[in-house]
């Protein structure tokens, strides 16, 4: 456009005075412009169509009896169509993810931060290894624990403890733990409320 | 299009005629794949798996046109539209899915000949640099629908696979778990994620078919390359396409469709996984879990990254996977030989034929279950492969001293005979005496 502009300046009469930017020069780039931010404008729809929509996003929260859930076991509930484990800690299970000093861990948190005050023997995590998002096992009844005696995911072997802390294997982060709260002693729910 | 005796197209018929005239296709197509097309008269069986890949490419479309006449997609009854409605009901679904399937391993088999065709032969060098990467651009669209074909039957292995491949974004930092949720519409594969890779799925073929047009006529500027690397320097090196090779790639066709006949009829699913046919379920990973045999090898340099350095293991993986393929673009700036043909460069062969193993040896730990050992070889298979372009390719190009290149194409085709008929010692029988004895 500058060339353009420049070139035009010896030899066009139709320019303002010596500024070198013609009124054809206007009349060219205001319309390319404004059809440029309206082709800008009309891609938005084209992109967030892919985005969740608002009836996956009302999938968000769901409520989890944990009444009949024994010290040692575990349940696997479906929350945003991704698995989610609440299982109930042994006082062994407990002491031993404690024992663990921090210095030993990829992702450093400690079983009181991952549950809430009170409620130590309830570990709730989403069931998806950070790795590359398989199921673990070790939430049901005989299944394979892990070295650790937390999960253990048969894709690709990342080892998680008693607190779902990734101890072993290429997971990089720990068993996500979602937002939850207890809405009664044996009520629990999952995701955001409202 | 390429060389000056090229014969131009003379219609025959008025009514051809009077076609030229107006829309000249037919001599577009005699340009490119008929008479007027002039081919070096030496190529090898290495130089048929083009037109092969093609026409995998074609039974692709054509099933899979058909398929999505009968196919739901949708994550309630897409399993049951491929394995009651389409296996069991509509009359020769059977036959329609089995081949679309199969057609798929044997588009990458081909693909997979092809390349190292390329690889062997100096290919990708000039003047047939884009030639080589729009190459590479048709197959990375063909991994992107090979993926999303995958997931389509809505099995065990579909749903899995779709989670894990969609897992790769999650690696990058910060941007990488919402475009994750972005690419999938959900937090994990459901029915919108379903819905767009079954529409991109209908789409990308026609968009390779497309790239696979400006890959020939790529092609078709410079000519066909030739297993001697030589240019071609008269009309005595070439023969037109139609009938020689016409002919040729026909009856190859023939043979390799009766093995991909017996594979789809006798063994229609060797080449795939028992887990597919359960039905997905988000809450139950497969123990086994790993993609179709034509990702092994990626699969494997994955895996290899097992330690944080720096950044995460898991980003690593994925960006050494995305790289092995990114790299090949850069293949005709790393090997600076002026040889194109591996026929004429010792040193190359001997490395071309250890990538090959390697790559073999990669495919094999990318399919096969994890274990500490296994680990440990894919991680000196990967290194390896990383090692042989950015490393041993520039350093050979450099170092290596070619053997003599014969004067032409057709030098060589005769060289045999001229040796053959001059008399014992003298220096016409030389080269080629010595080679015999």
């Amino acid at each position: 456009m500058a060339t353009k502009a420049q070139s035009a300046e010896g030899s066009d009469t139709a320019g303002a005075a010596g500024d070198g930017f013609r009124r054809r020069d206007f009349l060219n780039v205001a319309p390319v412009a404004f059809a440029g931010v309206g082709a800008v404008a009309a891609l938005a729809p084209l992109i967030i169509q892919m985005s969740p929509s608002a009836d996956v996003l009302a999938l968000a929260s769901i409520e989890v009896d944990i009444s009949k859930i024994l010290p040692g076991q575990g349940i696997k509930v479906s929350w945003r169509k991704q698995p989610v484990f609440v299982r109930n800690l042994t006082p062994k299970e407990i002491a031993e993810a404690n024992a663990v000093p921090l210095s030993d861990l990829r992702d450093p948190q400690t079983l009181a931060e991952r549950t809430q005050p009170g409620k130590a023997n309830w570990l709730i995590t989403l069931g998806v290894c950070t790795h590359l998002g398989c199921v673990p096992l070790g939430i049901g009844e005989g299944e394979n624990k892990g070295p650790y005696g937390g999960y253990f995911c048969p894709c690709h072997g990342s080892m998680y403890d008693t607190a779902a802390r990734i101890r072993q294997g290429p997971a990089p982060k720990n068993l996500e733990v979602p937002e939850y709260s207890f809405t009664s002693p044996t009520v629990v729910q999952i995701g955001r409320g409202g | 299009m390429s060389f000056s005796w090229a014969k131009p197209y003379e219609p025959k018929h008025p009514l051809m005629r009077w076609l030229d005239e107006r829309l000249p296709l037919p001599r577009v197509v005699y340009g490119a794949i008929g008479g007027g097309y002039p081919v070096p008269r030496n190529l090898n069986y290495w130089w048929n798996f083009g037109v092969l890949a093609g026409i995998f490419l074609t039974i692709q479309i054509v099933t899979g046109i058909v398929l999505a006449m009968h196919y739901t997609a949708s994550a309630d009854g897409a399993f049951n539209s491929v394995n009651q409605l389409i296996m069991r009901d509509v009359n020769a679904g059977w036959f329609l899915r089995y081949a679309h399937m199969n057609g798929a391993s044997f588009f990458f088999l081909v693909t997979y000949i092809h390349i190292f065709r390329g690889l062997f032969y100096g290919s990708y060098k000039a003047p047939r640099e884009l030639v080589w990467m729009l190459g590479l651009v048709i197959y990375l669209l063909m991994m992107a629908t090979g993926f999303m074909g995958y997931v389509l039957p809505w099995g065990q292995m579909s749903y899995w696979g779709a989670q894990v491949i969609t897992g790769f974004f999650s690696a990058f930092p910060v941007v990488g778990e919402p475009i994750r949720i972005w690419l999938l519409g959900g937090y994990a594969p459901d029915q919108a994620a379903l819905t767009r890779f079954f529409s991109l799925h209908y789409l990308l073929p026609f968009v390779i078919a497309g790239v696979v047009i400006l890959h020939i006529w790529a092609l078709h500027i410079p000519g066909s390359g030739n297993p001697t690397g030589v240019d071609v320097k008269d009309e005595k090196d070439t023969l037109p396409f139609h009938p020689f090779y016409t002919a040729k790639d026909g009856w190859f066709a023939g043979a390799v469709l009766l093995f991909y006949a017996l594979v789809t009829y006798f063994a229609p699913d060797y080449l795939g996984h028992a887990d597919n046919y359960i039905p997905a379920n988000p809450l139950a990973t497969p123990a086994h879990i790993v993609p179709e045999w034509y990702f092994w090898p990626f699969y494997a340099i994955l895996r290899s990254f097992t330690v944080d350095f720096i950044l995460p293991a898991k980003l690593w993986g994925v960006l050494a996977m995305f790289s092995s393929i990114l790299l090949l673009f850069f293949l005709p700036w790393l090997d600076k030989s002026p040889v194109r043909s591996g026929v004429y460069r010792p040193l190359f062969k001997r490395f071309f034929w250890l990538l090959v193993v390697d790559v073999v040896i990669l495919g094999y730990i990318g399919g096969a279950p994890i274990n500490a050992f296994r680990v440990a070889v894919g991680q000196i298979a990967s290194a390896y492969y990383f090692l042989h372009f950015l490393v041993i390719l520039p350093i050979v190009s450099a170092l290596e001293k070619p053997l003599p290149l014969p004067n032409s194409i057709t030098d060589s085709v005769l060289h045999g005979e001229a040796a053959e008929a001059a008399p014992i010692g003298s220096p016409t029988r030389g080269r080629k005496a010595a080679s015999a004895a």
